[in-house]
């Protein structure tokens, strides 16, 4: 298989790398090497508006002297810039400070199974095939409605590359991941109202990938339904987050059990293990050797073994989210989570979609958030938003030109129920999440 | 200018052997399809950062990114690939797949001629080795060490360091080459302080296209840590944010990330070609009351935003996009100027090699009013001062866009009063300048860190405005 001569000649150039960092002087080290290329794609009013070759490369190094650290990365894979990269790292590390903290993760911690989790399927999709597949899309979209009035176009992107790391307790390690997408965004316009929305698909393998015209019909319905929104006045009602908006609430609640937040003080959830973080009927697990799903992983950023485990179960916060570093600082093992989480899911309740808008009954449905607004050291939590007014489990009217503000403390507690409408094209798997009381500003 | 051209081609070309000869091939490589614009954009660009943290220096890294990105326009088309590797035959199959884009080819011929010339707005010098790198260690101790001094409350401190040395060459289809260095810095310090159980945040730093000595300059890095700290204590005496529409007194400097969301996006040129901006079409209407005034200007001498020529060789302006409330023009990078019949403005840019050039800002700011300051807080009954903000965002179709305050106060009676906690404003662009009712007479620009981002892309950014009055605008607190 050419993958696989191309994984090992990278796992060469990895091996080289650690040599170098041990000839220079380093007393452990570790390197990464990554290859992608790929191709885009975007086709505008039905004609080609972009075509795009990628070809990415890189590599990076941290080498240690002892507990004193250093990194150094390049574009370069030259054997000449090996050793200037390698050579860089040494020479950051003497100077930066002895840290009893860090260094290479535990030997017994490192990946040892790597099952073949199915995150390699090339795409035979050439420019001519994308442009036909962008244009199928995008026409969806355009012929959707009169009212669709423009159209930010449609694009297809194919993407394929090779991770390899390696360090120096012996871990060597490469693997083939493919993603590709098909989006399409247009424009609605209804007197002086105007309106932009979008939809996407994306997979690892292409097959997964919702169909052209359903991505078209979705983007132009979208975009129909937010005409003519209008404020709130200000007040205080229960949220519905749709599955979309949901998944950055617990990318928020990530962030707070994340290491790197804990130990800097900077978590609105400090000392929160083992104490309910949300309510009881909630679990909230990483399934990381799920089946070529877009978040999993054998191994961390680190070459930790990643373990499917619960986060929280019965409501009760049941670990941090650790590196090798972070755990260390904390007292701790590193959970495997160098560089995330993997495939993290809140178990779906029984309600659909339209269940939960039946159990919102009267508040906002959000369905866009704009801004950062979210504090991790205290939790205050204040972001524009755009969504449907509802009135008795029914849509009223759009609604936009809004904030809602809270505390994330209390939002994760005050979560009434979670929905079946799982959105799977992330890293994060919600349904729509439904929250008791926030603050609503407007006119 | 020749001197900067020779020395841009030896960081760029030399390391890889790559000479005219071979630029020339490579675009004729291009021209033989009927292209209306096509270029080959080469960037070398070495950078290193320092952070300390918990009272020791804990990272450091150094990278190295280089590359060259190839295109061809050809009426609304774009043919684009790129490659880290800056070779003939690499360079020549990337020109051989964009041209692919126009099917229909016609012979045309690029020889390299004599470059311009155009000002400069910061040296050509490498940030990097400005101080040796125990300078550097002592610059961030010095700061670790005398932020720690300011207060009892303080818990922790990062301070970080980065600079960046980047080289670019532009080769265009007329045979014109075009060479920039572009040195930039920046400083950060964040604290945390702890008081009875209550944590806080404070954050303040700069920079701008220099070198390290900027830092040590007027003590810069010495006041990010009081400033840091000034605002972390602040923020532990914050009460609940308001919620509603308001009076909204902006503070000058950053807080002019207003004018970045609200309108500058919206007047990107490529958003105006297609129709897609709430603002599309409106050139000669009103936009803002006759008290606003707001350019987009590169040639700001050393600013974050500023840039003597854009990614495609085009040197910067000034460029009024609203004189007295009446709306002028957009940015303008080539392509969407060649469609929209006016001339690029010098805001065409790319975050690399490896990404295509569209319209993006460069220093954002509104000029200076009449009011004195102290005059606009007092004719506010009641209202929010918002002085320092996080980041912001906008939606350029319907042109609601947000932007988060860090640091508010409530005025009451025409007095600032108490503070209060962090909050999103969110606003509708085409209107919220209409009810600007006063205009201070203390512009100011931010100290130098912004970075916008669009289409996955980032490009470093200023801002800056004078005090402003807005008679309304809606204020995400939790006080109803």
């Amino acid at each position: 298989m050419q993958n696989q001569e191309q994984i090992n000649q990278l796992k060469n150039t990895v091996q080289d790398l650690l040599d170098e960092a041990k000839k220079q002087g380093a007393t452990a080290a570790e390197a990464g090497l990554s290859q992608d290329n790929g191709l885009s794609v975007s086709v505008r009013l039905g004609e080609v508006e972009t075509l795009e070759y990628h070809c990415d490369q890189g590599l990076g190094v941290t080498v240690y002297f002892g507990q004193r650290k250093g990194s150094a990365s390049t574009t370069d894979l030259s054997p000449a810039s090996i050793k200037e990269t390698v050579s860089a790292a040494c020479s950051i590390a003497r100077f930066t400070s002895e840290d009893s903290f860090s260094g290479l993760p535990e030997q017994q911690l490192l990946a040892t199974e790597f099952h073949d989790l199915e995150l390699y399927h090339p795409w035979d999709v050439n420019a001519d095939k994308a442009i036909s597949l962008a244009t199928e899309c995008e026409d969806a979209a355009r012929s959707f409605h009169p009212e669709i009035s423009n159209s930010e176009g449609a694009s297809v992107n194919s993407h394929q590359g090779i991770r390899v790391m390696g360090n120096s307790l012996g871990f060597l390690q490469g693997y083939a991941a493919t993603r590709h997408s098909l989006s399409c965004s247009v424009l609605a316009q209804r007197g002086d109202s105007m309106q932009r929305d979008y939809w996407y698909s994306v997979a690892r393998n292409a097959l997964h990938l919702e169909s052209a015209v359903s991505i078209g019909n979705k983007a132009a319905e979208r975009t129909l339904r937010r005409l003519e929104g209008r404020s709130l006045s200000t007040r205080q009602c229960p949220v519905l987050y749709c599955a979309e908006t949901a998944s950055g609430l617990l990318g928020s609640f990530i962030g707070a059990i994340s290491g790197g937040n804990l130990y800097r003080k900077s978590s609105f959830l400090l000392d929160a293990l083992g104490s309910q973080v949300f309510p009881e009927f909630v679990r909230i697990h990483e399934q990381p050797h799920l089946k070529a799903a877009l978040g999993s992983a054998a191994y961390d950023g680190e070459g930790v073994a990643t373990k499917p485990r619960d986060i929280i179960t019965g409501g009760i916060l049941q670990g941090y989210v650790l590196g090798t570093y972070s755990a260390r600082k904390l007292g701790m093992q590193s959970t495997g989570n160098a560089g995330g989480v993997h495939n993290l899911t809140i178990d779906p309740g029984t309600l659909d979609f339209d269940g939960m808008l039946k159990a919102l009954n009267t508040g906002l449905l959000v369905t866009e958030l704009m801004g950062q607004g979210v504090n991790m050291v205290n939790g205050d939590y204040s972001r524009g938003a755009a969504g449907f007014w509802v009135e008795n489990g029914q849509i009223q009217y759009p609604v936009e030109e809004i904030t809602i503000a809270g505390n994330l403390k209390d939002m994760l507690k005050n979560i009434v129920a979670v929905g079946n409408d799982v959105d799977y094209r992330g890293n994060i798997r919600t349904g729509s999440i439904l929250v008791e009381q926030l603050s609503i500003a407007g006119e | 200018m020749t001197d900067l051209l020779n020395l841009v081609r030896q960081a760029v070309l030399t390391p890889s052997g790559l000479q005219d000869g071979d630029i020339e091939k490579i675009m004729n490589c291009l021209l033989s399809a009927s292209v209306d614009d096509a270029d080959i954009y080469f960037q070398s660009s070495h950078s290193e950062s320092w952070v300390m943290e918990g009272g020791i220096i804990k990272e450091g890294s150094h990278s190295i990114e280089q590359g060259a990105g190839v295109r061809a326009v050809s009426g609304e088309k774009t043919g684009f690939a790129y490659s880290d590797r800056i070779e003939l035959p690499v360079l020549l199959e990337a020109a051989g797949n964009v041209k692919a884009i126009v099917r229909h080819g016609q012979q045309a011929q690029m020889g390299i001629i004599k470059t311009a010339k155009w000002p400069r707005y910061y040296p050509i010098v490498n940030p990097l080795p400005s101080l040796a790198t125990n300078q550097k260690i002592d610059l961030l101790k010095t700061v670790d060490s005398e932020t720690r001094k300011l207060d009892p409350r303080i818990e922790e401190v990062i301070v970080s360091l980065s600079g960046t040395y980047e080289n670019i060459l532009v080769a265009n289809q007329d045979g014109s080459l075009s060479a920039d260095v572009r040195p930039l810095v920046r400083m950060n310090v964040s604290v945390i302080v702890e008081e009875n159980g209550r944590r806080e945040q404070g954050s303040m730093g700069g920079g701008g296209r220099s070198d390290y000595n900027y830092f040590i300059e007027q003590d810069r890095a010495l006041n990010y840590g009081k400033e840091a700290v000034r605002q972390a204590l602040v923020n532990l005496e914050a009460g609940e944010a308001p919620a509603g529409n308001m009076t909204v007194v902006l503070g000058p400097g950053w807080p002019g990330i207003l004018l970045h969301e609200a309108i500058g996006h919206g007047l990107e040129g490529d958003f105006n070609r297609k129709g897609t901006s709430a603002f599309s079409g409106r050139v000669g209407e009103r936009v803002a009351s006759d008290l606003c005034t707001v350019v987009d200007d590169g040639t700001l001498p050393g600013r974050r935003g500023s840039l003597s020529i854009d990614d495609e060789g085009t040197p910067t302006e000034q460029t009024i996009l609203i004189e007295n409330g009446i709306l002028k023009g957009y940015m303008q990078d080539k392509l969407n100027a060649r469609l929209m019949g006016v001339k690029s403005t010098g805001n065409g840019r790319r975050e690399s090699y490896a990404h295509l050039p569209m319209p993006r800002m460069t220093n954002t700011y509104m000029l200076p009013g009449q009011h004195d300051p102290q005059e606009i807080i007092k004719s506010v009954k009641k209202g929010l001062f918002a002085k320092n903000f996080a980041g912001g965002q906008v939606d350029i179709t319907s042109g609601k866009f947000v932007f988060s305050a860090s640091e508010a106060y409530l005025i009451e009676d025409g007095k600032i009063t108490s503070p209060v906690k962090g909050a999103t404003l969110i606003g509708n662009g085409p209107d919220v300048l209409t009810k600007v009712s006063m205009v201070g007479n203390d512009l100011q620009l931010d100290s130098g860190v912004g970075t916008c981002g669009k289409d996955g892309q980032s490009v470093p950014v200023g801002v800056g405005q004078p005090t402003l009055k807005i008679d309304g605008l809606t204020v995400g607190g939790t006080s109803v």
